[in-house]
């Protein structure tokens, strides 16, 4: 007990002072004054510990866990207190509860079944008021690392994800890779949460959500989409950390969702950056207008990414400034890569580490652009106290920078390297130069004397680097040098390092034909002293003496004896057995029949191949900039693969952030343009705005409207989306005053009201894009027009107009029934405007628009029944005009008599109960063998209850009924994949109605199951994530009943599950499916 | 991300180490030790070191090797900016960083890096909010909490700048006296020939800030010249559309010391280099090598240049040199053969020489070429690029604080090749 008087003691001085002396010091056993003893005194510390953990006293208590904290510090083993201290988690001292904390999480892993007494302390911390309580509580609950608990964390993250505080949505966020790591298999579940995350909207959680989604769930780009705009707006304002993954993250969406700025400018890359320094100076805006060959126009969204991300080179992080530097690098257009070069010099100022990061970098750039950094080459100028790797990284990208207008500055600044005192460097440097003579043809000659006074060189290792450069130079040159191995041959007698001796004498003999006078003196020279020489020499002038007597064997035949003889008495085995082997080649004797011998010549002086000098970091741009991997030029766990552009451009409008219901939003818009009281004024109106939108239209009549169409829609989408971004503001500006009550409120609305005044700069911007892009594209697409042309033949129909328009207007003329104005041009207009519209809304990855399914015909009345009269029908598929619950048909009538038909007209109508019917316009005449389509729309009432009704033609009543199939009653309805399984799971049961059909192929092609869908129900797809999973929703016209369709796929059957609180929709509706997937196989 | 996390001293032990996700044992050094022994000198350690299963990212900073431990792919500058940071923040606490200081506050530096990283992601960085959570060491607590029993070291509520739109501020901040200081550092980048001319020049400048303003003060400073500033790093707190737009920095600033903006001049403007050397450096056989240098001030704009040194470090193949310096005092390293001349400052009227000989190992070669000279110098109430403070207003607040500025230029990087 006194010793257990003594520690307390020692603490209550450590806290005076303190952690000091008690500190790790003490617990290093080394400097411990027990440490004799210490297997005992350890045991009895440890004892101790425990007791002062057991105290009621929280000085006590903390000075122990100051103390066992400091052993976990050391690498120490405290596990064996985990039963004492884990009981202290209940503390309510603070400092004693975030030791325990640490500790927990330092052992937690070792202790599993201890562990799990701490949890519902953890639990009930997750419902304290103070969110620095619950968000640590989180964080210490998912650290500890106990598979147990899994499914308690998984509950705390998703009730955390809701949380008030962004700080605890934060730490739920980092929470998700430990549960990702701890348990793989709530991947489904944890993306989820990550999708929720992702929609946050404080700049706090951004980052952190990306993280998460980078570590759990990387593929799934599609999360993205929505929320890609705002994650761009918001990033000047995310923390640097955040930035930096955001920014990665953006560079990888990017290159899958936006085609290659550069494509078209693969050809010109010479003339490059001459224009690279004018096209910096201009700001971003201007680059923007600038005439892009006409073929690309950037996408909206990807300006938007290069925009917003180019103040971020001014950050104080480094990595941030790189991340922005490798997104400008993968990303850019070419012409604007050059505005990251100052960034990255800047950073070369940092500390040692950033800087041989940045260099790596800027090596690799510096391959591919020249241009970039040219005007910074001082900066790469190497100074003798820089650390050994950044040296050697200087002097490649000096060399990668060498042109033939700096190669002069370059090469003498090489030369002062040459003489440095780092003999490592100046070799480097050697080989530099030698790299800059053989890229560079003007120098090569230069460079060669520079070196070979550099033979001369005291130090062993600069002259064997540069004859061994020599050496290389002289093989890629095809000729000539012959004066340069005069001189290499006249130095074997001064030059003593044996590398460089043995280098000369195989240029001699390689290259003897070139002198062919010096080179018998030179090994004449060598074979007096052959035997003092080492025995690297003494290969080479073995090999000298064999080429020169196959090429002039008759001066030389008795030096070349000699030689052999010395070699054959040599110490070194190598060398007699080397000389065994070249005089048996060379020389056979009278017995051997000297086979080699013919071919000798081609054994020894065959071309070798000249080795090639290039950069070491020509492979390193296979990795992304600015990665782990592409430093240490090895693929490391994890690494992403950068994807190369697409070719096609993915649908951009899959980021449109407003879910729009489509249906609902042009009803109004339409029932207010209904109002319009004359067709004149209305036609009117349309020409002008079509005339004030589409100024530069040449195209014909119809892909005008269309784009006018489009334009309105997009319009229409951007006024949301500022309105919502808006909204963003006001909340943040809410926020910022409320934390900073002080702050000038003229300062904050100032800088509001810029930034609001920019964003709808933006967004004007983004309105005339848009436009451009379309007209482009249609201007592409022509070849792969028939999706639209096969699809409404509402479009054809445009095309009759004309002869139409006067019979029609007639007859709104004489009749004026309320439906006048339903002309086919307003009808057919509003249909095409429909299609536009739609397509943007179709979100399934497929990109079929379910208005591009051909649309199935119906006879009504044929030529014998109708006495001349045909009438065929189909259903439109749009809203109808008349009322959102009635289903739009399209009638076509045609004469085929031989006289013309007057009024044609609906008479008396038999409907069920419920049922009602908007007529067309009555038909005053149809000429002989003319065709003519009205518009008419009937409310089924949500039944396949036939409406039957008269026709009547002239003075005939033709009695026709028409049935619409239950496809035909549904309205496609855009809902997203997690609302339709929720939805989903609430029809179950009898609303579900489920089915399968054998198939016999068993890969489905998406698009072929989309279509067969299509062509059944009026539906939209829904984006599913897992693949061979098909999702269709849709609501029934009259009660706005949901109807869901699933259709999953495996092997060769497919089940197809539909879901619908009407249950004869539902089963007829898979009636009819299993039907279309039956004949489809 | 960061999975873990060493702090190595000089002698190679593993004095400190946290992990953040499961527990890897320090023996990973090993691979770092490894690689250090390779190297010749310590600045030589590659800053990445690859492993078979771990990468370790590691910088070297008051002769501590801080080592992180990564496993999978990470932007390495994220882990190296992470290091540099937490270093900062431990010499904002204790003041300095070293291991004697990091071993006396082992608890908080524990506490801090806890609360740096989650999961190895940053979650507070701020020097301001960790202060909140974390109170520094201070003496006068110490004693408080020992007396009254209780322990006030850790915050129980979340600070608020964590929330808001300037975390890097603390809000309640209240002085007596309401300062705020700053320093216009200019760093010299320099290379110069033989002859005497310049290779290449350049500026690297800091606005380091020392602001104790109560309340949320928001601050305006203007320059007289800021076209000079083309390529500038800002701290998070400057309002960078206010830069685009008008030149001026507006910001609410942080409580306490830090970096304001740094700014790098390129070579391309003509630097005038405020220091000139005449060196005559001769290697012969025997103890017969010369050894002159005389130290000439130029174009220092009427300023003084003071606390100049030089250094030369010579070849392996000097044994000694024996000089005699007409003023201040010199002094030899025979092992690492750096000869350190401490010059003073530069009066107008004479200027310092140095001369002696130099003596070599007998029968080793004469080396090639001179050794390289590095200065240090500094020179108070000037900065080289010509850059000045304008104006300084304070908005937000009501009271008249203190102002203050003050300008240095420094030799960074000054070497002058022989």
């Amino acid at each position: 007990m006194s010793g257990n008087g003594l520690h307390v003691g020692t603490g209550g001085y450590a806290n005076e002072r303190p952690p000091s002396s008690t500190g790790s010091a003490e617990m290093d056993p080394a400097t411990d004054p027990a440490s004799s003893g210490f297997f005992s005194n350890d045991y009895k510390r440890h004892d101790d510990l425990k007791s002062m953990l057991d105290s009621n006293k929280d000085t006590s208590k903390l000075e122990a866990m100051k103390r066992i904290i400091g052993m976990v510090a050391k690498g120490k083993d405290a596990s064996d207190l985990f039963p004492a201290v884990v009981k202290n988690v209940v503390s309510k001292n603070l400092e004693v509860k975030k030791l325990v904390y640490v500790y927990l999480t330092r052992y937690a892993e070792e202790q599993q079944d201890l562990a799990l007494l701490s949890i519902s302390t953890f639990q009930r911390a997750l419902k304290d008021p103070n969110q620095l309580i619950r968000a640590s509580a989180l964080r210490v609950l998912s650290s500890i690392r106990v598979q147990m608990i899994a499914p308690i964390m998984m509950l705390a993250i998703k009730e955390s994800v809701m949380d008030m505080s962004p700080f605890v949505r934060k730490t739920a966020a980092h929470a998700i890779p430990k549960m990702y790591s701890l348990d793989p298999e709530q991947k489904e579940q944890l993306i989820e949460v990550i999708e929720k995350l992702l929609a946050d909207k404080t700049t706090l959680v951004a980052g952190s959500a990306i993280q998460a989604f980078e570590e759990v769930c990387p593929e799934r780009i599609d999360l993205i989409h929505k929320n890609y705009r705002k994650l761009c707006n918001l990033l000047v304002d995310v923390e640097e950390w955040g930035q930096v993954v955001i920014i990665n993250m953006l560079t990888r969406y990017a290159r899958t969702q936006f085609t290659n700025p550069n494509k078209d400018e693969m050809q010109d890359e010479a003339d490059r950056p001459f224009y690279d320094t004018d096209k910096e100076e201009e700001e971003e805006g201007a680059a923007e207008e600038k005439p892009q060959p006409k073929t690309y126009i950037m996408d909206p969204d990807h300006r938007l990414l290069l925009r917003q991300t180019k103040p971020l080179l001014n950050s104080r992080n480094a990595a941030v400034v790189m991340a922005v530097a490798q997104l400008y690098h993968h990303c850019a257009p070419k012409s604007e890569v050059g505005i990251v070069s100052r960034s990255l010099i800047r950073l070369l100022r940092s500390h040692k580490e950033v800087q041989y990061v940045v260099l790596c970098n800027i090596a690799t750039m510096s391959i591919k652009r020249k241009g970039m950094f040219e005007p910074y080459l001082k900066s790469f100028y190497v100074r003798m106290n820089d650390p050994a790797p950044i040296k050697l990284l200087k002097l490649e990208i000096l060399t990668n920078l060498a042109t033939e207008t700096n190669i002069s500055t370059i090469l003498r600044e090489l030369q002062t390297y040459v003489t440095s005192s780092d003999k490592e460097f100046a070799a480097a440097t050697i080989q530099a130069i030698g790299r800059c003579a053989s890229s560079i043809a003007e120098i090569t000659d230069t460079c060669l004397n520079g070196l070979v006074r550099l033979m001369s060189n005291r130090d062993e290792s600069v002259v064997a680097e540069s004859v061994v450069v020599i050496k290389k130079l002289l093989q890629t040159q095809s000729s000539g040098h012959k004066d340069i191995i005069i001189h290499m041959a006249r130095m074997v007698d001064t030059i003593t390092v044996p590398m460089a001796r043995a280098s000369i004498l195989w240029l001699i003999g390689e290259y003897s034909d070139r002198v062919p006078k010096i080179a018998p003196d030179v090994l004449r020279k060598m074979a007096k002293g052959f035997i003092s020489e080492e025995d690297i020499v003494k290969l080479q002038i073995l090999n000298l003496a064999a080429k020169l007597f196959i090429t002039n064997s008759k001066q030389t035949k008795l030096l070349v004896q000699y030689v052999f003889n010395l070699a054959k008495y040599d110490q070194n085995y190598d060398i007699r057995d080397r000389a065994r082997f070249l005089r048996q080649v060379v020389m056979p004797g009278e017995n051997s029949r000297g086979l080699f011998t013919k071919h000798a010549k081609k054994i020894f002086l065959a071309t070798k191949p000249a080795p090639v000098l290039e950069s070491k970091f020509k492979d390193r741009d296979q990795f992304q900039l600015g990665t782990l991997s592409h430093v240490i030029n090895k693929r490391s766990t994890g690494y992403q693969e950068l994807p190369d552009w697409p070719e096609v451009e993915p649908d951009p409008s899959v980021r449109n952030v407003e879910v729009v219901m489509p249906w609902t939003e042009k009803t109004t818009t339409k029932e207010r343009k209904d109002k319009k009281p004359k067709k004149e004024a209305f036609y009117s109106d349309e020409e002008s705005s079509s005339a004030d939108e589409d100024s530069e239209e040449e195209s014909s009549d119809d892909e005008s409207e269309e784009d006018s169409s489009e334009e309105e829609s997009n319009q229409e989408e951007s006024d949301d989306e500022s309105g919502s971004d808006g909204d963003e503001k006001s909340e943040k500006s809410e926020e910022s005053k409320e934390d900073s009550e002080d702050e000038s409120e003229e300062e904050n609305s100032d800088e509001e009201s810029e930034e609001g005044s920019e964003e709808s700069d933006s967004a004007s911007e983004e309105e005339v894009k848009p436009k451009a892009r379309v007209t482009n594209k249609t201007d592409k697409k022509t070849p792969g027009a028939p999706a639209q042309s096969t699809g409404p033949a509402s479009r054809d129909f445009l095309l009759d107009l004309d002869d139409f328009a006067p019979a029609s207007s007639a007859s709104s003329n004489t009749t004026g029934t309320p439906g006048d104005f339903l002309t086919p041009v307003m009808a057919s207009s509003m249909s095409a405007m429909s299609i536009s519209d739609k397509s943007p809304s179709s979100r399934s990855s497929t990109m079929i628009s379910p208005l591009e399914v051909p649309l199935k015909m119906y006879e009504l009345l044929n030529k014998m029944q109708g006495k001349g009269l045909t009438v065929s029908y189909k259903f439109t598929r749009t809203i109808s005009v008349f009322s959102p619950k009635m289903v739009s048909i399209e009638m076509i009538f045609t004469n085929l008599s031989d006289k013309p038909i007057n009024s044609i007209k609906i008479g008396d109508k038999k409907f069920q109960k419920g049922m009602e019917m908007q007529d067309f316009p009555e038909i005053t005449i149809l000429d002989v063998k003319a065709t003519t389509s009205v518009l008419m729309a009937i409310n089924f009432n949500d039944t396949t209850q036939p409406a039957t009704f008269d026709i009547c033609a002239q003075d005939h009543k033709f009695q026709v009924s028409i049935t619409a199939p239950v496809g035909e009653l549904c309205q496609p309805y855009t809902m997203n994949e997690k609302e339709f399984i929720t939805q989903q799971g609430k029809l179950s049961g009898m609303n579900e109605n489920t089915g399968s059909v054998e198939i016999h192929s068993d890969k489905p092609d998406p698009k072929t199951v989309v279509t067969t869908v299509y062509k059944v129900v009026n539906t939209l797809e829904v984006t599913s994530s897992e693949e061979n999973v098909f999702r269709f929703a849709a609501k029934t016209v009259s009660a706005g009943t949901l109807v869901l369709i699933s259709i999953k796929w495996k092997d060769t059957k497919a089940t197809i599950i539909v879901n619908c609180e009407q249950m004869v929709i539902g089963t007829m509706l898979l009636k009819d499916l299993k039907t279309a997937f039956g004949m489809f196989s | 991300m960061i999975h873990s996390f060493f702090i190595i001293n000089n002698t190679g032990d593993v004095f400190m180490e946290k992990h953040w996700k499961s527990v890897i044992n320090k023996s990973i050094c090993d691979y770092f030790f490894e690689e250090q022994s390779k190297c010749a000198s310590v600045d030589d350690v590659p800053p990445i070191i690859v492993t078979p299963h771990h990468y370790l990212i590691n910088i070297y900073k008051n002769q501590l090797y801080f080592v992180a431990v990564v496993t999978t792919e990470v932007p390495p500058l994220f882990v190296t900016e992470f290091l540099h940071r937490a270093v900062e923040i431990f010499t904002d606490y204790f003041q300095e960083c070293t291991e004697t200081s990091l071993k006396d506050n082992y608890v908080i530096v524990y506490e801090l890096l806890d609360e740096m990283l989650d999961n190895g992601f940053p979650l507070a960085m701020e020097a301001n909010i960790l202060k909140e959570l974390i109170k520094p060491p201070n003496f006068l607590r110490t004693i408080t909490d020992t007396v009254t029993g209780k322990s006030t070291g850790v915050s129980g509520t979340l600070p608020t700048g964590q929330l808001s739109n300037v975390p890097w501020r603390r809000t309640g901040v209240k002085y007596t006296n309401n300062e705020a200081y700053f320093d216009v550092i200019e760093e010299i980048d320099a290379i110069i020939d033989k002859s005497g001319s310049t290779v290449i020049a350049e500026i690297t400048g800091y606005v380091d800030c020392l602001v104790k303003l109560s309340g949320m003060p928001d601050l305006t400073l203007s320059f007289i010249n800021p076209r000079l500033l083309d390529d500038v790093s800002f701290h998070p707190c400057i309002r960078f559309k206010r830069w685009e737009s008008e030149r001026v920095l507006s910001f609410v600033p942080p409580d306490g010391n830090f970096r304001l903006i740094s700014y790098h001049i390129a070579s391309n403007n003509t630097v005038a280099i405020p220091i000139q050397l005449r060196h005559n450096i001769l290697y012969r056989e025997g103890s017969a090598g010369k050894f002159d240098v005389q130290i000439s001030p130029k174009q220092t704009m009427g300023k003084t240049v003071e606390n100049v040194v030089l250094e030369c470090t010579f070849p392996k193949s000097v044994l000694n040199v024996t000089l005699t310096p007409t003023q201040g005092k010199y002094s030899f390293d025979p092992v690492g053969k750096v000869m350190t001349w401490d010059v003073g400052r530069i009066e107008p009227s004479k200027y310092p020489g140095i001369k002696g000989n130099i003596s070599l190992q007998t029968g080793a070669p004469i080396p090639e070429a001179n050794p390289p000279l590095t200065l240090h110098f500094s020179i108070s109430q000037l900065a080289l690029s010509g850059l000045k403070v304008n104006r300084l207003d304070m908005y937000g607040e009501k009271y008249k604080p203190f102002k203050g500025v003050k300008y240095l230029t420094k030799a960074g990087k000054f070497q002058v090749r022989t």
